[in-house]
């Protein structure tokens, strides 16, 4: 990372002033205007969809902006309870499993960056041959079975939490940050390596504690596979995205209060388009903050992948 | 550090390492037994593929049946159709979408205008962060007979297109999509690559009269030529997999042609007809396959003096 930085302020030597140049700059940003709008304007339309009041969602007139302002697809949203509990069971597994991913991965990384420590090899070796040959789904399922956490959100929680993927990013970074001989002084000093870990490593770490965290937590977040193998029978248990998945995707599943509650029936395109936002907005939101600690954590683990 | 008589005296034992490292062993001993339980628990599930598995004898009790249920995968016709999708699904992927990080890459690195490029990258970043299911659901928002893209087609007077609700189509935007997904996300590790190449190159390419076009030829390509070799043995790998959230979010009953892949047929297998032994012996199937894709296309790049990636 130095040494990259550090090359960032150089002034590319181009030929300017010649109007090819100025043909070829306006292509350049104009591809990648388009391009970008791609990312964007999807979401603009569902957000749009989602405000409009049915008449203007029926005649196809909406586009990039609500015709007829309505908060009524959001009220149902709202109001249907399996909804917000789906959110509810996300926003709980997301927490658990960050926590206790962060916890593993640490009390890995940790011991196995240090380069005298008996038995690294043996053990680094051990949790990178899961990363490149996993044993699949079925056996992953039959594993659920036999630990007798089918239609338990134990399910969603401890198989996943430890990866070799951020095993490695973590274990790179320490290797890289906490050096053996910063740790000899300390030692020295009579310190023992849990109080090392907690007054020294972790608070050295927290840029590349952060990265994991928001691995780990966008990876539950988004992912919805195990949801759909573990979880079949217990509807409560549902994370918000297999929610959406029944719901929308395979829609073999209907709005609960979309009779009784509000009155007015409300075309299901509305409604769909609000679950969307409803479930897309906290990624929306937190996005443009944390982006750089993925980046981040992207750099680190190319580095040896 | 000076070496006490007492010292010496336990160095004699061979397990003083155990006494002075105990802390970090102990910390270990978590994550291990994570491992152990849920990937190397999961491994000896894949004995499963060798027996007539039934789900009430359990793990032990079910017979040995040797390659049997690999006959039957091979033997079954859904297996071809599923191998043949995967390969063209995966296949077509890898060359539409391992090229467009790399245009996208140099295109963002010739933009000088910082904010500009700052907010552009931002913006193609945010496919990444949305789950598939998410992605899906846009998809049939927006082009659905009656999305946003056929209204606009049919106002202008020409017929909708099904492209979600005809096979080729299909095929055709989920290859799309997908690119689309991935290549901003993808323009990270090119552009950190671009960044660490040393400015003087490009110095001696102007003086040898380079336009920007040719730079970008003569220079950075080159330059970045050890990244782009481990993106592709990486992506290589990967031909026998692919994701069964990105197929199962955009398939529909319309189109099954081409969305009967490995995984998804994995999964009608085992978990809705639980076919469990035949579903476990192609999940296995599938994976000795992609390590061997792995590793054959990693001793290749070697072989070219490329850096590899084991």
């Amino acid at each position: 990372m130095v040494a990259a930085n550090k090359s960032v302020p150089r002034k590319k030597p181009h030929i300017r002033k010649k109007p090819g140049a100025i043909i070829a700059d306006a292509l350049i940003y104009a591809v990648l205007a388009a391009v970008s709008l791609t990312c964007v304007m999807p979401f603009v339309h569902v957000l749009a969809k989602s405000l409009s009041s049915e008449a203007y969602v029926i005649a196809r007139k909406v586009f990039l902006w609500p015709m007829g302002w309505t908060f009524s697809a959001y009220q149902k949203v709202f109001y249907d309870h399996s909804i917000t509990r789906s959110m509810g069971v996300s926003i709980f597994v997301t927490v658990l499993f960050t926590l206790l991913g962060l916890v593993l991965t640490v009390c890995a990384a940790y011991p196995l960056s240090r380069t005298r420590l008996r038995g690294r090899r043996v053990f680094t070796f051990m949790i990178l041959i899961t990363l490149y040959f996993s044993g699949g789904m079925i056996p992953d399922y039959l594993l659920t079975n036999s630990l007798g956490m089918l239609e338990s959100l134990t399910s969603l929680i401890l198989p996943l939490a430890f990866s070799a993927y951020n095993f490695l990013i973590m274990k790179t970074s320490l290797q890289s940050s906490f050096p053996d001989s910063l740790e000899e002084a300390a030692r020295i000093e009579g310190a023992g390596y849990f109080r090392i870990l907690w007054s020294f490593v972790l608070p050295l770490s927290k840029p590349i504690l952060m990265t994991i965290a928001l691995f780990l937590a966008v990876g539950r977040w988004n992912a919805y596979q195990d949801a759909l193998f573990f979880i079949k029978q217990r509807a409560d248990l549902r994370p918000m995205q297999l929610k959406l998945y029944y719901l929308i995707v395979a829609a073999t599943e209907s709005f609960q209060a979309s009779e009784t509650v509000v009155a007015v029936r409300t075309n299901p395109e509305v409604l769909k388009a609000a679950c969307v936002m409803f479930a897309t907005v906290p990624i929306l939101c937190i996005y443009p903050f944390i982006q750089r600690y993925f980046v981040q954590g992207v750099m680190i683990g190319a580095v040896k992948g | 550090m000076t070496i006490s008589r007492a010292d010496r005296r336990l160095g004699r034992k061979r397990f003083r390492f155990l006494r002075n490292d105990w802390e970090l062993y102990a910390l270990l001993l978590l994550p291990m037994i994570f491992v152990l339980i849920f990937k190397y628990g999961a491994y000896i599930g894949l004995s499963v593929a060798f027996k007539d598995y039934k789900i009430l004898k359990g793990f032990f009790a079910s017979k040995w049946n040797g390659f049997d249920n690999f006959a039957k995968v091979f033997a079954a016709r859904d297996f071809t159709r599923a191998f043949r999708n995967t390969l063209l699904l995966n296949g077509l992927d890898l060359v539409l979408g391992f090229p467009a990080p790399i245009i996208l890459a140099l295109l963002l690195n010739e933009v000088r205008a910082r904010s500009f490029k700052r907010v552009t990258q931002t913006l193609l970043y945010l496919p990444h962060f949305l789950s598939w299911v998410i992605i899906g659901a846009v998809a049939y928002q927006l082009f659905s007979l009656s999305g946003i893209v056929n209204t606009l087609i049919t106002n202008n007077g020409a017929k909708a297109i099904p492209f979600l609700q005809e096979n080729t189509h299909w095929l055709v935007s989920y290859l799309v999509i997908g690119v689309w997904q991935t290549m901003g996300w993808g323009t990270i590790v090119y552009l950190a690559a671009i960044t660490g190449i040393n400015p003087e190159l490009y110095e001696a390419a102007v003086v040898d009269g380079a336009n920007r076009f040719k730079q970008i030829i003569h220079v950075t390509l080159p330059s970045i030529r050890p990244t782009i070799i481990t993106l592709l043995i990486m992506n290589l790998g990967r031909v026998m997999g692919g994701s069964f959230e990105r197929v199962y979010s955009l398939m529909n009953v319309a189109t099954t042609e081409y969305t009967y892949t490995i995984p998804v047929l994995i999964y009608n297998w085992g978990i809705q007809s639980s076919k469990y032994s035949q579903a476990t012996a192609l999940g296995l199937f599938q994976s000795v396959i992609g390590l061997l894709l792995v590793l054959g296309s990693d001793f290749i790049a070697k072989r070219f003096g490329e850096d590899g990636l084991l």
